[in-house]
């Protein structure tokens, strides 16, 4: 890893510029990686990141005046093919794996091995397996991939990368979807491959990974590169400076300038249970006070917030608003109650990706501004997009863009904006900050914080726990489909990722008054 | 994103993105219209009866029915669902108003009967798509079979006439110079349109079409919407049973609307809308159904044969559709 004169990068990427229709996504950006090295990308969304990565990738071509070099030779990257031949292997935040077919079927798709015309089977798993072993898998060739956890997905798409001989490997967040202990058996797995002399590119939001992982990091910002760091220089003030061009200070915002006055109870929920995930779970939030649903993956938080919200079907339990018993049995009577929900996973069930801004933020409320029995007041829709556009700082050429074409700050934004103007007294947000750059992140910290602060009720799933630390007022953390125990943040209770950590693992059971 | 590599100087990107989602609104509405005109050139050309006033009445009145199928067709596509039965339910819905209208002092009930019959069946196959869940082609599919034998068993597998059809002015008749026919075509797709773009009903049936799992957490009646589409496709088929009839005083439950879903759906589809649902508009469905009449009647003018007439026009629909494919993903880039 450490730069010597003699020795060529087993990648350069030099001058890359790219425009979309008059559009800059790149204006010459420069990038190298070595062998043996992981180096970490970093910039906000829409930064440009994506775009140089499909260009390795040869999903894009670049515009010409740049140049690419592997092991020191000019290459043309024209297609996916070229990049492959090269042995570039880019693992995308979507898996590309065919769920229908075995590990051993997905790490040969495209070059199945035959045998007399047929496609030879046995071959295949022979030659999967090593490769399996080698990575530490615990499943066989055979298995579905459809049958396989996130993380156990990912390690198909890193096997299929290493039996295609790839040396440089790009990873676009892979953590995302993961739990911290898949995590851990991730990086090894990374730390691994690097001392087997590949070079890896790891995109990544997430601070704590560039420490543990990185060794080196490069930023993008605004289509430009701004400049490279090298592990000894790294220091998280110096790439936040890098990548947001300013200084973000007192990035959470907890109670600045509007410390929380709490209120009356505003949801209570007592003794969940859906009868597989969540057991039996309480949880009481309170107008102005913003509490986080914490916990590991899988343990029952977003099942809980769910069910709360009448999307699934609950077996037992009550439920009080504002000290009312409620019934809530569909969203649409969660929303009409002014309870809102924000999902986890905005494209697969928030977003309306083909339809523009202007829908998706009036959505759920055209049916009350309608007249006439549901005839559209389009002057009053325009109105609202327009105040939401502004309020929310929403980075849109105009309300008629379909919403797919934005980046993914710009989405979730979009997607509050829609549950915000239905004016919810109970707002319940799955991790509101996933894959959202840091300068939306930033914004939505302190949106949740002025809504608390005008007296509404939220509750924050978190899989982040400096997040979780740095935003709730209390922390629920969950455990096993129960609610594990309670944190005031009193001192006896303190919300620390420690604290937190313990009663999410079990480790220590106790709760606060 | 796009991909093209193109340096056109632009101002702003917000400016350009603005911009590039203006013109692909633009040619996703205009569609196929082009292809429509193209289709009129040639035929006139080849035949020079094309364009008259005579001639291009008779289009119209034959797309007339198609246009209300595929309108109702529309709705239901939006939703990502198709229905196969709306020319079995055609049959159904005609054989309830001849009959109706051959009983004495109660033939007026002609046409509310015939159309509440395709309105019967179409909330049939939506309860079961919208509450018992099942997959849209398997019940229209199993629909397309039941209704035609209901068609059959209605006139007990006979023609029924009605020389005296008191709704006969529909099929026949004209108002200043309009046929009847095209006056109610136009009026579906008039209707048709108001609903999909002026009404929350509208926005929500392209909402449940583009993410149904997102409508469902937005607080929208999923299944009252499956419901509605599927509902209006079988009464706009029972309105295409009424104007059928018009024109042939009778109606007969094995031929009548024998393949018209076919039709129905390939105006559909050559007007933009997407298979799977959420993109699409009532104006590319008309001009995908007059591209049909203007094809069928065009190849009859200048002699083409029959079999040859099947032929050719699978060849443009699909044709057509790849033309246009080809056009939105360049025009997105």
């Amino acid at each position: 890893m450490t730069e010597t004169a003699e020795r060529t990068p087993i990648l350069e990427m030099r001058e890359i510029r790219k425009t979309f229709i008059g559009v800059k996504a790149l204006a010459g950006v420069d990038l190298n990686a070595w062998e043996g090295e992981i180096h970490a990308l970093m910039g906000e969304n829409g930064a440009g990141k994506s775009t140089l990565m499909k260009i390795l990738a040869g999903a894009y071509r670049a515009d010409p005046g740049g140049e690419i070099r592997i092991d020191g030779h000019p290459v043309v990257i024209d297609g996916p093919l070229a990049a492959k031949r090269l042995g570039v292997a880019v693992i995308y935040q979507e898996l590309s794996l065919s769920p229908n077919l075995t590990v051993a079927e997905n790490i040969y798709l495209g070059r199945e091995p035959t045998a007399s015309g047929m496609i030879d089977r046995a071959a295949m798993e022979k030659g999967a397996a090593p490769v399996l072993e080698r990575l530490g898998a615990d499943f066989t060739p055979r298995t579905l991939v459809g049958d396989l956890s996130i993380a156990e997905r990912q390690l198909v798409e890193i096997a299929r990368a290493v039996h295609a001989h790839a040396r440089i490997l790009v990873m676009d967040e892979p953590t995302t979807a993961l739990s911290s202990r898949e995590t851990d058996r991730l990086f090894d797995l990374i730390r691994q491959l690097r001392g087997e002399g590949l070079a890896i590119i790891y995109i990544s939001h997430r601070m704590n990974e560039i420490y543990e992982l990185a060794d080196r990091v490069s930023v993008l910002r605004d289509g430009a590169y701004v400049g490279t760091l090298t592990r000894a220089e790294l220091s998280a003030d110096r790439l936040v400076k890098m990548m947001v061009g300013r200084d973000i200070s007192g990035f959470y915002t907890k109670g600045v300038g509007n410390p929380h006055r709490y209120g009356p109870v505003a949801l209570d929920v007592r003794d969940f249970s859906d009868g597989r995930r969540v057991k039996k779970a309480s949880l009481t939030v309170r107008h102005g006070e913003v509490v986080a649903l914490a916990g590991l993956v899988g343990s029952g938080r977003t099942e809980l917030a769910r069910l709360i919200f009448g999307a699934e079907r609950r077996l037992s339990g009550t439920m009080t608003l504002e000290g009312r018993p409620v019934e809530i049995h569909s969203p649409g009577a969660a929303i009409a109650t002014g309870l809102a929900y924000l999902t986890e996973d905005r494209k697969a069930q928030g977003l309306f990706l083909d339809m523009s801004v202007h829908d998706n933020v009036n959505l759920a409320v055209f049916g009350r501004d309608s007249s006439m029995g549901g005839v559209l007041d389009l002057a009053r829709a325009g109105e609202r997009v327009k105040a939401a556009i502004a309020a929310l700082k929403i980075r849109v050429a105009g309300p008629g863009v379909e919403v797919g074409t934005l980046s993914g700050g710009n989405q979730q934004k979009v997607l509050l904006s829609r549950l915000l103007e239905t004016q919810p007294e109970v707002l319940l947000l799955d991790e509101p900050t996933r894959g959202v750059d840091i300068g939306a992140k930033s914004e939505i910290y302190r949106l949740i914080d002025e809504l608390a602060a005008r007296g509404v009720a939220v509750l924050v799933i978190s899989s982040e726990l400096p997040e979780v630390v740095g935003i709730a007022d209390r922390v629920v953390v969950m455990r096993d489909g129960i609610v594990a125990g309670e944190l005031d943040g009193s001192e006896a209770h303190p919300i620390t990722q420690e604290t937190i950590m313990e009663l999410a693992t079990g480790a220590k059971t106790h709760a606060a008054a | 994103m796009s991909e093209k590599v193109e340096t056109a100087p632009a101002a702003s990107p917000a400016k350009a993105s603005e911009h590039r989602a203006k013109i692909q609104s633009f040619v996703r509405t205009v569609g196929m219209a082009p292809i429509l005109i193209l289709l009129g050139i040639i035929f006139q050309t080849l035949s020079d009866r094309f364009i008259s006033v005579q001639n291009l009445s008779i289009v119209a009145q034959q797309a007339s029915v198609n246009m209300v199928l595929a309108a109702g067709m529309t709705f239901v596509i939006l939703t990502g669902g198709i229905d196969l039965s709306v020319g079995s339910i055609l049959a159904a819905a005609a054989m309830v108003a001849l009959i109706m209208s051959n009983v004495p002092d109660l033939a007026f009930l002609a046409i509310p009967l015939g159309i509440g019959a395709g309105l019967f069946f179409g909330v049939l196959n939506g309860a079961m798509i919208a509450f018992l869940r099942l997959p849209p082609f398997i019940v229209t599919l199993g629909a397309l079979t039941a209704v035609r034998g209901v068609a059959r068993l209605l006139g007990a597998d006979k023609t029924v006439f009605n020389a005296k059809l008191p709704f006969a002015v529909i099929g026949n008749g004209s108002i200043f110079g309009v046929p009847w026919l095209v006056v109610i075509a136009f009026a579906v797709i008039l209707v048709s349109w108001f609903i999909l773009r002026r009404t929350v009903l509208g926005v929500h049936i392209y909402a449940v079409g583009g993410n149904a799992d997102a409508a469902r957490l937005s607080g929208i009646k999923v299944p009252l919407v499956l419901l509605f589409v599927y509902g209006i496709s079988g009464a706009f088929s029972g309105l295409g049973a009424i104007m059928q009839a018009a024109r042939l005083y009778a109606a007969n439950g094995l031929q009548l609307g024998q393949s018209y879903e076919l039709d129905a759906i390939a105006a559909v589809i050559l007007g933009g809308t997407s298979f799977v649902g959420g993109i699409g508009s009532i104006w590319g469905t008309l001009v995908g159904a007059l591209i049909i009449a203007v094809l069928s009647n065009g190849l009859v003018l200048i002699g083409i044969s029959d079999i040859w007439q099947f032929i050719i026009k699978g060849l443009v629909i699909i044709g057509a559709v790849a033309l246009d494919r080809y056009r939105l993903s360049s025009s997105a880039r």
